[in-house]
């Protein structure tokens, strides 16, 4: 039974990962249209912030989780005003591609300069050691993870549904020209909302820093599981996708349990049946 | 050329000239829309502007509101130019603009369609006089918008802008496929509104319905306008009217 609550609490803590990302990348692609191949690069980034600041500058890791997701989300709204913007109206394979291009390059550079093996970045003092829940043994570490996430990923739908920036999001996604015509500086709101996205990312990297080192890849190996789970839960809805990436995370674990051999392939399995029987995804809308 | 005198026609006025357009041409991509539109609305008009369907009378609104892409000649709004104008700071020059399929959002509810378009400056109406104008809105506050019926989605559609303070507004045919009893009270309300000040341009096929708030019309046909008279010419004018609108 150990074995079993460990490999539940591994699938929260990807589960975690997952709904950052595809939290990030489910807002960015209603307001912006573009799906967007650079956010493990992004998230890669936000690891390596978190990094820089504490190896270069003696910056603790509580400064991190603020100072990297807006180092980041900086670097995106740049990325979205000098290009991502010329993109808008056209197919979304112009967005993806130029992306994927962003996330190559962004890879490659901090590659060429920190080869490809991972660099250690410790655990705060403060989230050190484990308690004991009788039935497990939880490192404070993977627990704040799980915790600290989900308060985000709640936070962030709040944001979006029961505010009212997050009123003129949802109608900019619907109809952007209306929303400007009614006075709102839509061009300006896009770019925010990229750089929220992809500070999302960033945030989530400096949680993962600790756990699964700060690697130039390890963006590039997370994400294409974010994009079959964002697939999975479809692109309609915030909460979808933060419902989504939990649960598969957690069946990602179960799987590691039950039939370790399917783990690695189960949310593609997954994706495969949804994609079958309903296309828009488990909570998307049809488009 | 007639339509260019147009503009300077002086016909019921009752104000200070507050909307002059003059020589608007507009695009749709590479197809020319509107070949120079000349007309002018005076504060605390109704205005209409008729014409059969792809006259250019949407076109013309969407151009003063800056949400067509590539336009030319002159729209002066409270004696500012605003051909290069952008939507959003047109939006806060104070001219709001309710459109033809409504705009109503679908992810939002009643309430936050109501409350979206941000207030520009003082002076709009209070919920509770929006409220008096329109009942049927306050019971269905929490539903989604675009669940409520076409009349209530017009309804919403005019009662948001009216919050914002702009005293200009364009209503892109409000009465559109509703019921004789809700074009009754939207009627009503252009007329409350008239007389609380507000300045008026409406695009109409309905011309029954224009005539019975309209001050003056112009008439616009491939993308010009080819006449303009007031309300008290209409019956000196209906034979023109007719060919005009092919009725």
């Amino acid at each position: 039974m150990q074995a079993l609550y460990a490999q539940l609490l591994v699938g929260l803590i990807n589960g975690s990962f997952y709904a950052l990302l595809s939290l990030g990348l489910a807002v960015i692609f209603g307001m912006l249209n573009i799906i967007n191949f650079a956010h493990g690069a992004l998230y890669m980034m936000g690891a390596f912030v978190a990094y820089f600041l504490l190896n270069l500058g003696g910056i603790n890791y509580w400064w991190a989780l603020i100072i990297a997701p807006v180092v980041v989300g900086v670097f995106g709204m740049i990325l979205e005003r000098t290009m991502l913007q010329w993109l808008a109206g056209l197919d979304h394979l112009y967005g993806l591609l130029l992306t994927f291009g962003i996330a190559l390059i962004v890879q490659g550079v901090f590659q060429n300069y920190f080869g490809s093996s991972g660099l250690p970045y410790s655990i705060p003092d403060q989230l050190k050691g484990g308690v004991n829940l009788g039935f497990m043994f939880l490192p404070i570490y993977r627990g704040w993870v799980v915790i600290f996430s989900l308060v985000v990923c709640l936070a962030t739908w709040f944001l979006i549904e029961k505010t009212q920036l997050g009123a003129y999001l949802r109608a900019a996604t619907e109809n952007p020209t209306l929303v400007r015509a009614f006075g709102i500086n839509v061009p300006r709101m896009i770019t925010l909302t990229y750089g929220l996205g992809v500070g999302l990312a960033a945030l989530a990297g400096v949680l993962s820093a600790p756990i699964n080192q700060v690697r130039p890849l390890m963006g590039a190996d997370l994400i294409i599981v974010v994009f079959a789970v964002v697939v999975i839960g479809g692109m309609g809805s915030i909460m979808g996708s933060i419902i989504t990436g939990f649960a598969l995370g957690v069946i990602e674990g179960l799987t590691k349990y039950f039939y370790p051999e399917a783990s690695n392939t189960v949310v593609f399995v997954l994706m495969v049946v949804v994609l079958l029987v309903k296309p828009t995804g488990l909570t998307g809308r049809a488009a | 050329m007639a339509e260019a005198k147009l503009a300077e026609k002086p016909v019921a006025a009752t104000g200070a000239e507050v909307l002059t357009v003059k020589d608007l041409q507009a695009w749709y991509g590479e197809s020319h829309i509107l070949h120079g539109i000349n007309f002018n609305v005076k504060a605390g008009e109704v205005v209409t502007l008729l014409g059969r369907n792809g006259a250019g009378k949407t076109t013309t609104l969407k151009s003063i509101m800056g949400v067509i892409g590539k336009r030319s000649g002159s729209i002066r709004f409270d004696n500012k130019e605003i051909i290069r104008t952008t939507s959003d700071k047109i939006a806060r020059l104070g001219i709001a603009f309710c459109p033809e399929e409504r705009g109503i959002f679908s992810s939002l509810d009643v309430r936050e369609n109501l409350l979206l378009p941000p207030v520009v400056r003082p002076g709009g109406l209070p919920l509770d006089q929006i409220f008096t104008l329109f009942p049927n809105l306050r019971e269905r506050l929490t539903s989604q918008g675009t669940k409520l019926s076409g009349g209530e989605q017009q309804m919403l559609a005019i009662a948001r802008i009216l919050r914002t303070g702009a005293r200009f507004l364009m209503l892109d045919e409000p009465t559109e496929g509703l019921a004789p009893v809700i074009i009754q009270q939207i009627g009503h309300t252009i007329a409350r509104l008239k007389s609380q000040g507000f300045t008026i341009l409406l695009v109409e096929q309905n011309f029954r319905f224009a005539s019975t708030v309209a001050d003056r019309y112009y008439i616009v046909e491939h993308g010009k306008v080819i006449d303009g008279f007031a309300n008290s010419e209409l019956s000196a004018n209906m034979d023109k009217l007719h060919t005009y609108l092919g009725v």
